[in-house]
This record gives structure tokens, sequence and C-alpha cells, in this order.
């Protein structure tokens, strides 16, 4: 029985993802994709405060070495830019539900 | 039974055709620009939904929702908290520029009780100018700086130019031109348009929620917001323009405000002027 369990807890850890810091690599991936959506957010003049802020935060934390908050708050600035990206899209025909007639 | 069931069938459909037929030319009259339909249905929409107030009230803002509101700001428009900036305007108007001119001579009527006609939609440009916009461009014409669009000066010389109109009926025209008729499109659908990470749009608070609360303020009606401008805001402990106005909404909501005089701004002040046609000046204002 002992030596089962061992064994499955063995076989657990072998799939489980490896943990591992982010590189300055994985950083400026994840900064890359960030920007191209807040610019595009830019371009369709809706861009959110926030995904300005936390972008800056991502190039803050990558300028001083900490990759994995880099790599963290550039992922969170693309998924605000996307939501923005999408707000906008979907805010070209939905206003007009709000109009008074 | 079988009769029975093709009548009724038929019966549906037709009624659902004589449906159809009655509601889609609304459908396509509805999507025309007709700004004074517009007009009439947004002040239709304010005066029933708050008939126990003035209309020409409206153009005070939070204090035509909360009486308790209207007798503090009664009292406090004995010694305004706009007046240092309206003496300072009066003084900067007559004060010519370098080369001896003034703004007098950049308006109409002297730029005196001219304020109910902005902004105006300016067929030449195709575009449309606001008094704030004009002022600049006066002073650039005559060899000046312009002023910041949010900043003190430029709230002086609106605070005297809007006072020398308080009381007369906010008065813009649409050409007969397509593109100012764009322009007001666009500035109505600026204004419905929800923006920022809080997914307001200007008609959030000021046409779905005037007289509640937002944390302790309590949010002005869309019908004559900017008949009041400028304003003495407590909040900023100073003026504001139109510009700061729209500014700070914006950020508010968590969007990266456009920058001042921006065509869309421009648009939603052409766009809720002319909706507030016939309502008093009332500005300088003061807010909490």
């Amino acid at each position: 029985m002992k030596r089962s369990l061992t064994l499955a807890m063995l076989l657990a850890l072998s799939f489980a993802p490896m943990a591992r810091a982010a590189t300055e690599a994985d950083y400026k991936a994840a900064y890359a994709a960030a920007e191209a959506a807040s610019k595009e957010a830019a371009g369709m003049r809706n861009q959110w405060t926030t995904t300005v802020s936390t972008l800056a935060a991502a190039k803050k934390a990558g300028d001083g070495g900490d990759f994995d908050r880099a790599v963290a708050a550039a992922k969170e600035a693309e998924a605000l830019a996307k939501a923005s990206v999408f707000q906008a899209t979907s805010e070209k025909e939905t206003w007009k539900a709000m109009e008074i007639r | 039974m079988m009769k029975a069931r093709t009548a009724l069938l038929l019966g549906s459909l037709s009624a659902a055709l004589v449906a159809f037929a009655l509601t889609s030319p609304r459908v396509v009259a509805a999507d025309k620009v007709d700004p004074v339909a517009d007009a009439k249905a947004f002040q239709n929409f304010f005066f029933q939904k708050f008939p126990n107030v003035k209309h020409e009230d409206f153009v005070n803002g939070p204090y035509s929702m909360n009486e308790d509101m209207k007798r503090q700001w009664q009292e406090k428009e004995e010694f305004p908290p706009y007046e240092f900036a309206l003496d300072a305007g009066k003084e900067m108007f007559a004060t010519p520029f370098k080369n001896g001119k003034t703004y007098a001579d950049c308006f109409p009527n002297g730029g005196i009780g001219i304020r109910q006609n902005y902004p105006y939609f300016d067929t030449g440009e195709g575009k449309v100018v606001t008094l704030e916009l004009a002022l600049n461009r006066c002073r650039e014409a005559n060899g000046e700086a312009p002023y910041s669009y949010v900043k003190d000066e430029m709230a002086s010389l609106t605070a005297y130019m809007a006072f020398t109109s308080r009381g007369k009926a906010m008065d813009i025209r649409i050409p007969d031109d397509r593109r100012a008729l764009e322009a007001f499109e666009n500035g109505k659908r600026y204004f419905y348009t929800r923006r920022g990470q809080m997914n307001f749009s200007c008609a959030s608070c000021h046409v779905q929620s005037p007289g509640e609360r937002i944390r302790a303020e309590v949010l002005a009606p869309a019908l004559g917001i900017l008949n009041a401008l400028p304003i003495y805001r407590s909040e900023w402990s100073g003026m504001g323009t139109t510009s700061r106005r729209f500014i700070t909404c914006n950020s508010q909501t968590r969007a990266v405000p456009l920058e001042p005089q921006a065509d869309e701004y421009r648009d939603v002040e052409y766009f809720l002027s002319y909706v507030a046609n016939g309502l008093p000046i009332s500005g300088p204002g003061a807010r909490p």
C-alpha cells in the first residue's frame, strides 16, 4: 500500500507542469503581445487607463529584472487591452440601445 | 380540424406580416439623422422623468434634483466661488493683445451675450467650433500663445462670456450641410457609447441615473448640463472648462481621455448643446 502510494505520487509529480522562473525572453514576448493589443485599442480611440498603468508596471518589473512579475503584468495588460477592443467593436452598434428616442 | 389549423396558421402569418409592415418604416426612420426629433425626445424624456422640476431649472444640474443641495447652493451664490474667475475674465477680455486688438474684435457683437450660440458648425472648415477653440484661435490670430484648454485662464474668459449671456436661451443651429448632421450624429454616438474599464457611457450617469448618488455626489441630468459651464468645482478647488469636464468624466470611467478639443469632444458638445436649445445659459456655475 505504502509502495503504491509513493509510486502514485511520483507519477503525479512527473506529469505536473514544471514550475520555472520566467525569463527575459518570456517577458519580451508577453510585453510585445500586450503592446500590440494596446496599440490596437488606442487606434480605436478606446484605450483604458488600467491598460496603460498595467503595461507600465510590466515594463518597470522587466527593467528591474523581476520577470515573473513582468510577465504576469504584461499578460494582464494584454487581457485589458483585448477587452477594450471588444468593447469598442461591440459598441459600434450597441450604443443605439441606450439612445433616447 | 385541419381547416381550423390552416386558418389559425394563415391568421398568425398575416398578423406577423402586418406587424412587420408597421414596424419596419419606424426602424428606417429612426436611423435617419433628425436633430429636431432627437432634441424633442431628449427634452421630453427629462421633463417626464422629473415632472416636478421646472424646465429652466435643469441647467442647475444636481441642484435641480435635490432640495437640500439647492438651498445650500442658493446661499453660496451670494458670494459665489467663481467670482474671482469672473473678475479675472472680464479684465482679460478687455486687455488688448500686443498688437492692440482685443477678443472683442474676433467675435460677433464684440463677444458680449453670444455664449448661447456656441458651439457652432463652421461650414468653411466643415467642423464644429467651440467657444474655447474660438478663443484660442483668436489669440493665435493676434500673435498670442494659446491657453491650456483645461486651466484657469480659459475658464476665466469663458466664465465672463457665459455671464454676459446669463438667462439667454441656448440657440444652436445645424445648417443644411451633410457634415453638420454627421457631426451631430457623431456627438450623439459618443454620448451613448460605453467606454473605459467601468463600461460607462455619458448616458449611464446623466440619463439613466440623474438625481442618484454616486458616492457623495448627486448626478446631474444631461439636459442643460453644458449651460452652466464653466464651473467652479469644490472637488477641483478651482474652475473647470467644458474640456476639463469631458476629460474628467473619461478618467472617472477609466478611459484614457482624448486630447482637448478632439473632434469627438467638439461633436459631443454640439450634440449636448443642441438638445438643450431653449434652456437658459446659467454659467458660470458652482458644483460640489
